[in-house]
């Protein structure tokens, strides 16, 4: 039923091994690439997340065989305060970047976005090349300053300022330990920025017959939004980090006020502003956070369609609130500095915004629920994870009802409530966004399933650990317990031990089961169950390639020709109760994009 | 599958909202005039969220229950209400509800923050470093000395960077590593870092303000009982930062007296 125009001009695919797995410019091998990065990165920062746990629940207990990662920051064993705060920084950096904005972002993006439009690759493969190889320095840069002396740096990763830039005076890890961390952030932002280019332009101009843009699946919806957030977050950024660099090594003070006076030493900085640290930061940081959950919406939006087997109420619908969410994101992100010293009115004005974006965020969820309705779900691994991403997204937005109001944060502000509060909707929401995309396009990327059973076992033991692991926090930071402690020596957080014991069993039973997703990973990628063309009976450009994985560009040489919008499910067609974008097939259908 | 699924949803709803319910962790009692304000803008808007978080985890527990798996010859149907229905009700019932939560919090907020202290305030300076608190009262004179950055000395335990010698009102400057205050008095708070960003958390108090290197911001609150509670710090300052506390004691106007003298004579 594929209707292909017949524009015949085959590309022949590398041959040599570099060209072909290592520097290539196939978007989908940089695709896997950055999956790849993002997995290694995701163990990593999430093994870092197990020693905190441990520290932060039995505090001077030995941790058999730390003291081999480092001598200084774990003699004996036992995890000095600073090596906390080390092990804290990498883990929020790795998520936050390596993982949270690479995996649902830059890899299932690069990977599906140009199929979905119908195009053989991204407008720029040298761009998109360097993108993944500058995101892999950037990560190489970050993980070498673990081999400091004085190890990486404590600064969280937020880095506030002044402690970023006023060098070692400041702590283990303040001085080369900030340079490599504002270098790999710097870096990480050029690969983002040549990413995003190369997704707007995707999506603007390479799009085949017949795919207008309401035609355009919603996760390539999502991704096109996401790719102009980060143009415009990664771009101020980037500046910021240059300009700490800068206080380090070039003794300029953007960062430094005069008068600062550390270790008895009078510093020798005059002039900078610490605010305009946080301003530059929460600029990006605050799309960041949109950055990762808007592709999590459109995966999520895209599996549940396929699972659901009919129209979502309203796509378009959803198509503006996820523009909504990009726009405000840049007018909330003050919601950060409530309490930082900034103008107390203008905590007001930056209130107001966070409010409403609840708006388009129940808007989405109330279509996504009430889309449900009357649909003939069907439940697998990848639908299960769709689903659990609302239940997840709910609960953690819904705590943005307390953060959004200044009078609120001046009792929650950097408590553990705000930490549960963005674990569960850009950590946990998005990581199963990532997980519900693994298994819907698993048999497309490599033309095999993902074991179901197994994938099962990972859900149930994922869902249930991540509520055990996240509600909690929310407990403490409503009785005040503090966040980015190395541990609680004061008199009133010693009653709250019990529950962090409680979270650390939850968190290191919930990372074991990440080990059955990458065994079922690594194990399916060579001996799972040969996967056809379409196994989901899908509608979208991706599901309709010659050959599964799809050949090297794309659709074998032809452009293929869209007459339908990618939700036409729940018609009556000669294939079933679907018809694919490239079906030339009229079916009564209740509305169809033009 | 899915029908255990739809049930595990609903069980983890309600279990997450019991410990809400039961109080079972909560901020301790409020000690300031301003904080119940704040305390009753905290249970307003956990009464909405609570409502929104249970009725959306019921809604999507119920629909995945009856709708996965249906037989073959089920037919699909759409929500009679249409996606207009629902955006009209996500603005006006979850826009406008959690707008209005925003308008009467400006008063919990402007409290704080946009109402300038009493004249008959008392003052007292706290300045953060790494990783303790020190404050400063102005002694008989009613007038602070002014610091000097390069004098700061914790050898010589110059603190403030003072200069007694050169600097009359410097002279009768109270300083302390534990604060005290008088009883129902509204103490102005100057606050001022010497080296990195530090913040000012008392749990009892509602107070929670950071401190801005290179730029002195000030806060003023009442506190109506007599107790001892923890200052902490509540931004990452550097290694020492979970072990940066001080004490606040909240002591009668005659014990407040006699403790000034007491700290004047050291």
């Amino acid at each position: 039923m594929h209707d292909m125009s017949v524009q015949e001009h085959h590309h022949a695919p590398p041959t040599s091994f570099i060209r072909k797995h290592v520097f290539s410019l196939d978007h989908k091998v940089i695709g896997k690439q950055y999956y790849g990065l993002a997995l290694i990165a995701a163990f990593f920062g999430m093994f870092l997340s197990w020693l905190m746990r441990i520290h932060l629940a039995w505090n001077n207990a030995p941790i058999p065989g730390l003291q081999l990662l480092s001598k200084a920051g774990a003699p004996g064993g036992v995890m000095t305060p600073e090596y906390y705060l080390q092990l804290m920084t990498m883990h929020g950096t790795i998520m936050v970047f390596f993982v949270l904005t690479t995996a649902p972002f830059a890899a299932f993006g690069n990977y599906f976005l140009p199929i979905q439009v119908g195009a053989e690759d991204m407008p720029f493969p040298r761009f998109n090349m360097m993108s993944f190889w500058v995101t892999f320095t950037a990560f190489v840069v970050l993980v070498s300053s673990f081999f400091l002396s004085d190890g990486p740096t404590l600064g969280g990763w937020t880095q506030y300022a002044p402690l970023n830039a006023v060098g070692a005076v400041a702590g283990p890890g303040q001085g080369l330990g900030v340079v490599l961390w504002m270098t790999s952030i710097a870096l990480f932002c050029v690969g983002q920025l040549l990413g995003s280019l190369n997704f707007i332009t995707t999506t603007l101009d390479l799009r085949v017959k017949g795919m207008s843009l309401m035609r355009l699946p919603l996760s390539a919806w999502a991704w096109f939004i996401t790719s102009c957030m980060g143009l415009t977050a990664f771009a101020v950024l980037m500046p910021a980090c240059i300009l700490a660099i800068l206080d380090h090594v070039a003794g300029t003070s953007f960062f430094v006020p005069s008068n600062l006076v550390i270790n008895d030493q009078l510093q020798p900085h005059s002039g900078g502003s610490t605010l305009l640290w946080q301003h530059l930061f929460w600029f990006f940081g605050h799309p960041e956070v949109y950055i990762a959950i808007v592709p999590g919406l459109g995966i999520v939006s895209h599996v549940l369609l396929a699972n659901m087997r009919k129209q979502m109420l309203s796509q378009r619908t959803l198509i503006y609130s996820m523009g909504a969410l990009a726009v405000l994101s840049y007018m909330v992100y003050g919601h950060h500095m409530f309490v930082s010293g900034m103008n107390p009115y203008s905590s007001l004005a930056f209130s107001f915004p966070t409010l409403v974006i609840t708006i388009p965020s129940t808007i989405v969820v109330l279509i996504w629920t009430f889309s449900l309705y009357g649909s003939k779900l069907r439940i697998n691994s990848a639908s299960l994870f769709a689903l659990g991403f609302i239940s997840m997204f709910v609960s953690g937005g819904v705590s943005g009802f307390f953060l959004a109001q200044p009078s609120i944060d001046i009792m929650l502000h950097a408590t553990y409530f705000v930490v549960g509060h963005f674990h569960l909707v850009m950590g946990v929401a998005a990581m199963f966004g990532i997980f519900a995309g693994t298994y819907f396009w698993f048999p497309k990327m490599f033309g095999r399933f993902m074991n179901e059973t197994l994938g099962r076992v990972h859900f149930w033991l994922s869902f249930v650990g991540a509520y055990c692991i996240f509600m909690p926090f929310h407990y403490l930071g409503m009785a005040g317990n503090v966040r980015r402690y190395a541990s609680f020596v004061d008199d009133y957080l010693q009653p709250l031990i019990p529950v962090h014991r409680f979270i650390t069993v939850a968190a290191l039973c919930t990372g074991a089961a990440q080990l059955v997703f990458l065994y079922n990973l690594i194990h399916s990628r060579f001996w799972g169950k040969p996967a056809p063309d379409n196994p989901w009976e899908a509608t979208s450009l991706e599901w309709s390639t010659p050959t599964t994985p799809p050949p090297f560009d794309n659709f074998g040489g032809k452009h293929p020709v869209v007459y339908h919008d990618p939700f036409q499910y729940g018609v009556q067609s000669s294939v079933g109760d679907y018809v694919m974008q490239t079906s030339p097939e009229q079916v009564a259908t209740e509305h169809d994009e033009k | 599958m899915a029908k255990f699924f739809a049930v595990t949803i609903i069980v983890i709803a309600i279990l997450s909202a019991i410990p809400i319910l039961r109080h079972t962790w909560v901020a301790p009692e409020d000690i300031s005039t301003h904080g119940a304000l704040i305390d009753e803008q905290m249970s307003e808007t956990m009464a909405e969220a609570g409502i929104s978080f249970l009725a959306a985890q019921f809604i999507l527990a119920i629909f995945i229950w009856k709708y996965s798996n249906p037989g073959p010859n089920a037919k699909v149907k759409q929500f009679p209400g249409g996606a207009k229905g629902l955006v009209i009700a996500a603005i006006l019932v979850v826009g406008v509800e959690v707008m209005a939560l925003g308008i009467f919090g400006v008063k919990a907020w402007a409290n704080v923050y946009l109402q300038a202290p009493s004249a008959d305030a008392m003052p007292v300076q706290v300045q953060a470093g790494q990783f303790a608190f020190y404050f400063r009262y102005p002694g008989p004179d009613g007038k602070f000395g002014t610091p000097h950055p390069e004098l700061i000395n914790e050898g010589t335990q110059n603190i403030f960077g003072l200069d007694p010698e050169h600097d009359v009102d410097a002279r009768d400057d109270v300083v302390a590593a534990e604060m005290a205050i008088p009883v129902n008095k509204e103490i102005h708070l100057l606050m001022h870092t010497k080296d990195v960003g530090h913040s000012f958390y008392v749990r009892e108090l509602r107070v929670q303000q950071d401190f801005v290197p290179g730029l002195d911001v000030t806060l003023h609150f009442t506190a109506t009982k007599v107790g001892k509670y923890e200052i902490v710090c509540t931004q990452l300052c550097g290694l020492g930062h979970y072990n940066m506390k001080a004490y606040l004691e909240v002591m009668s106007q005659a014990d407040f007296d006699n403790w000034l003298k007491q700290q004047a004579g050291q």
